[in-house]
């Protein structure tokens, strides 16, 4: 393959070159195109925009080296905003207004007023509470974050490799690259304190050095993508939004480690972020920043892009590198660990999305300013998907070591519709159920642990006081009963049971006894199953366990779960309808019904079993049931 | 061996060649085939076999493994309804019930009897704001509701009907 044309002096030339065609960008619209956006119909939004001013007579840009001249529009496709439940989102710049639901409907208006005659259209701002906010970073959900990974999402265009220069993208890199040894770059890291944000919270420094020291002619470094935790999209949001901090985090790795092949794993339901980071890497290729002896260095690095085929387990270490190598996607006994016989028995940094995404500021910044953020073995901060019964869902990322409350009530703006917050599901099918007394709990990788819950990929599904929690541990427990591989016996048998008697529980079917079974199955299953999904499938269960056993026992002992069979009902006869033929009470079963020939009939509410046949046989419609107060 | 067959035997040859017919791209190999024809034939799967050079066995214990991956016809639309935990809790759950009585299908049945749509569910689309989601041929609807849902497919109906007709 031929050497990379780009030398460290062009590099340093098209860094000023993009940083002043962004600064020249007088007028700028940008449409959100995030997977939330998009299905909101932001595309028909942008080709109209493009449309409607092309009409007018504007000069529409929507490459940062197109030269617009005076009074041209500059019109972008951006990263997901997070706040997906106020989209489609169109952004106008420098005027900072913020537009939310923008539909087709309101373009001519925006063209007209706002583009035109930077005129402010109220109805389209964000109200909350009789506020109105213009600014984005005014808004409540936004102002209470600290975003370091999310930092350009939605405020550049996530298509175009110069603005993402033009921000300070890859000078980190580059720094790396010629400033520093592969020994300084993985100690940064590790001063910095990073922990792996995929769930497990292993510090990415101590991972970068074991590789560096390991000898061998190939040494690889791989992403996870394979964002696999139903409820969460953070990394989607990365991957969409800003593709290249990815591809950087990457290529820094590579320095740090003498790796030279990158794989980017990313999960099949993500079309949009495949096609963004293959843009990220064509672009980046096209530009000298990835391929052979890249600005004159002597350092190659090349990137691949998996796509995954659905199978969550994919998701943990050894079973994505089988994957890859395009295998069943089975984890393997470890050690040992991925870091001495990864992809292809080599040594392999894997991190996740968001781990490699916070690199390059820390190499940028230094490893103190990260440390600065977040907890004290926690450092920096961490993105969330906000999702379920709350207000406002979306993307939150906060510094490590915000409280719960502060992330579902401010941030999230609480419960929706006005009910009681229950309990909050954090990292997804591993983690467990957070009840209202661990609402001021800060949230880190230590804190929760304490507490049965893990920090995870970073899923928050709030649920509010209509949940039923027994059908949430049965939710998540069908999920990984089918996501099991298959390979080893306690995750494969002991979850299928699992599920059986969790289904017979709701159904009200279940005994007193269930409850412990299921109590020493998951003791068992986490114990001795063979990787992270079996030994963290039944924390769901062990955790509604523990904190609503009242709800387990209304299905096992009073047969009746106020939240999935509704309230209680009993049946009653209408004096003035029942003529007293009496067919009801020859059809009764347990002889709940009495009462003399032609005269009203009654039940007796502690025999009758709710079977309905006396409702069947009745011949007037007298017979109904009442629900109870309470 | 029908023309069709014939076709689409060539097309998985190519597809293969174009993946330098590696074996490590044999997931790659069997997503793009599938893009195309939206399942995989025991002949496609028997030619990759033979073109990687690995047993029968071997293709197939992938192509069994990955939930993508689908040995029988589909419909013309694939349905999805997001069955993610955010979806969950804001009720998922009937709309793909109600899915499937529209469609009429029975047991283990997933494709309507008109051939035009496969219904499926989806452990995350990663439109969690947008719950419940649901896809209709990878298109991301939000907000669904089952009657919301059912109107989506008998417009399509429709228009497959004035298209036909």
């Amino acid at each position: 393959m031929p050497d990379c044309t780009l030398t460290r002096a062009q590099f340093h030339m098209l860094q000023t070159e993009s940083r002043d065609l962004l600064a020249a960008q007088k007028l700028k619209v940008l449409v959100c195109a995030g997977t939330g956006c998009v299905a909101n119909g932001s595309m028909k939004v942008y080709d109209y925009l493009k449309s409607a001013c092309e009409a007018r007579g504007l000069n529409v840009c929507v490459a940062l080296r197109e030269e617009g001249g005076e009074g041209s529009v500059h019109l972008k496709k951006s990263g997901c905003h997070g706040f997906c439940e106020i989209g489609p989102l169109v952004s106008i710049e420098p005027l900072d207004i913020l537009y939310t639901h923008v539909h087709v409907e309101d373009c001519d208006e925006i063209i007209d007023k706002t583009i035109l005659g930077g005129e402010v259209i109220e109805r389209l701002l964000y109200h909350k509470d009789g506020e109105v906010y213009q600014k984005r970073d005014d808004i409540p959900f936004y102002k209470l974050q600290h975003r370091i990974v999310l930092k350009n999402s939605g405020k550049s265009d996530a298509e175009e490799i110069l603005e993402y220069i033009a921000l300070g993208g890859y000078a980190a890199f580059e720094k790396a690259l010629f400033e520093m040894t592969g020994e300084e770059v993985c100690k940064t890291i590790s001063d910095s304190g990073l922990r792996g944000r995929g769930g497990g919270g292993f510090p990415a420094g101590r991972k970068w050095e074991s590789v560096r020291r390991n000898v061998s002619d190939v040494k690889y470094i791989v992403c996870n993508g394979d964002e696999g935790d139903p409820g969460a999209f953070m990394d989607q949001g990365v991957m969409e939004g800003n593709p290249h901090s990815v591809i950087e985090g990457m290529l820094i790795a590579g320095v740090a480690t003498g790796a030279t092949e990158g794989y980017i794993y990313v999960r099949a339901e993500y079309p949009l972020a495949v096609k963004r980071l293959r843009i990220a890497i064509a672009k980046a290729e096209e530009l000298g920043l990835l391929g052979d002896n890249i600005m004159g260095s002597g350092f190659n690095f090349h990137m691949h892009i998996n796509r995954g085929a659905g199978a969550f387990v994919c998701g943990e270490g050894s079973a994505l590198t089988s994957s890859i190598e395009g295998k069943r996607g089975m984890p393997r006994v470890k050690p040992p660990r991925t870091v001495d016989h990864g992809l292809w028995g080599k040594p392999t940094v894997l991190n996740n999305v968001e781990t490699y995404a916070n690199v390059p500021q820390i190499v940028l910044n230094g490893a103190d300013w990260y440390r600065s953020i977040g907890t004290e073995k926690s450092p920096g901060t961490k993105t969330f998907a906000l999702t379920g019964n709350v207000v406002n869902t979306g993307l939150v990322e906060v510094p490590m070591g915000t409280t719960l409350r502060q992330v579902i009530f401010d941030i999230g703006g609480g419960i929706k519709d006005g009910k009681k917050f229950k309990a909050v599901q954090i990292g997804g099918p591993s983690g467990g159920c957070l009840t209202e007394e661990h609402l001021d709990l800060p949230m880190d990788f230590d804190s929760l642990k304490k507490v049965g819950a893990i920090i995870g990929s970073g899923g928050l599904v709030v649920m509010d006081e209509d949940t039923c929690m027994v059908e949430v541990a049965r939710f998540f427990m069908n999920f990984t009963q089918n996501e099991s591989c298959g390979k080893c016996v306690p995750c494969r048998e002991g979850t299928k049971r699992m599920l059986e008697i969790l289904e017979r529980i709701i159904h009200n079917e279940g005994s007193l006894e269930d409850l412990d079974t299921l109590q020493s199955l998951a003791e068992t299953i986490t114990e001795a199953s063979l990787c992270g999904l079996g030994q963290t499938a039944c924390k769901p269960v062990l955790s509604t366990l523990k904190y609503f056993r009242n709800e387990y026992l209304a299905h096992v002992v009073d047969k009746h779960c106020p939240h999935c069979n509704g309230r209680k009902r009993h049946l009653e006869i209408n004096p003035t309808l029942c003529r007293g033929c009496g067919k009801c009470k020859r059809n009764c079963p347990m002889e709940a019904i009495s009462g003399e020939l032609r005269q009203p009939h009654t039940i007796d509410v502690t025999k009758c079993i709710h079977c309905g046949a006396c409702w069947g046989a009745c011949p007037f419609g007298a017979i109904d049931a009442i629900e109870e107060e309470g | 061996m029908d023309a069709a067959k014939e076709a689409m035997l060539r097309r998985a040859e190519e597809i293969i060649d174009s993946y330098g017919c590696k074996r490590e791209n044999i997931i790659a190999i069997m997503q793009d085939v599938q893009a195309e024809y939206k399942y995989l034939s025991q002949e496609v799967l028997e030619k990759i076999a033979e073109k990687l050079n690995i047993g029968v066995a071997k293709v197939y214990s992938v192509a069994t493994f990955y939930e993508n991956f689908s040995l029988e016809a589909k419909g013309k639309y694939i349905v999805k309804v997001c069955n993610g935990t955010a979806c969950h809790v804001r009720k998922s759950q009937p709309i793909y019930d109600g899915l499937r009585e529209y469609l009429g299908l029975q047991g283990k049945q997933k494709t309507s009897a008109d051939q035009l749509f496969t219904l499926e569910t989806v452990a995350c689309l990663g439109a969690c704001s947008l719950a419940p989601a649901m896809t209709i041929n990878d298109e991301v609807h939000a907000k669904m509701t089952p009657d919301a849902a059912i109107n989506l497919l008998e417009e399509i109906r429709r228009k497959e009907a004035a298209q036909n007709a």
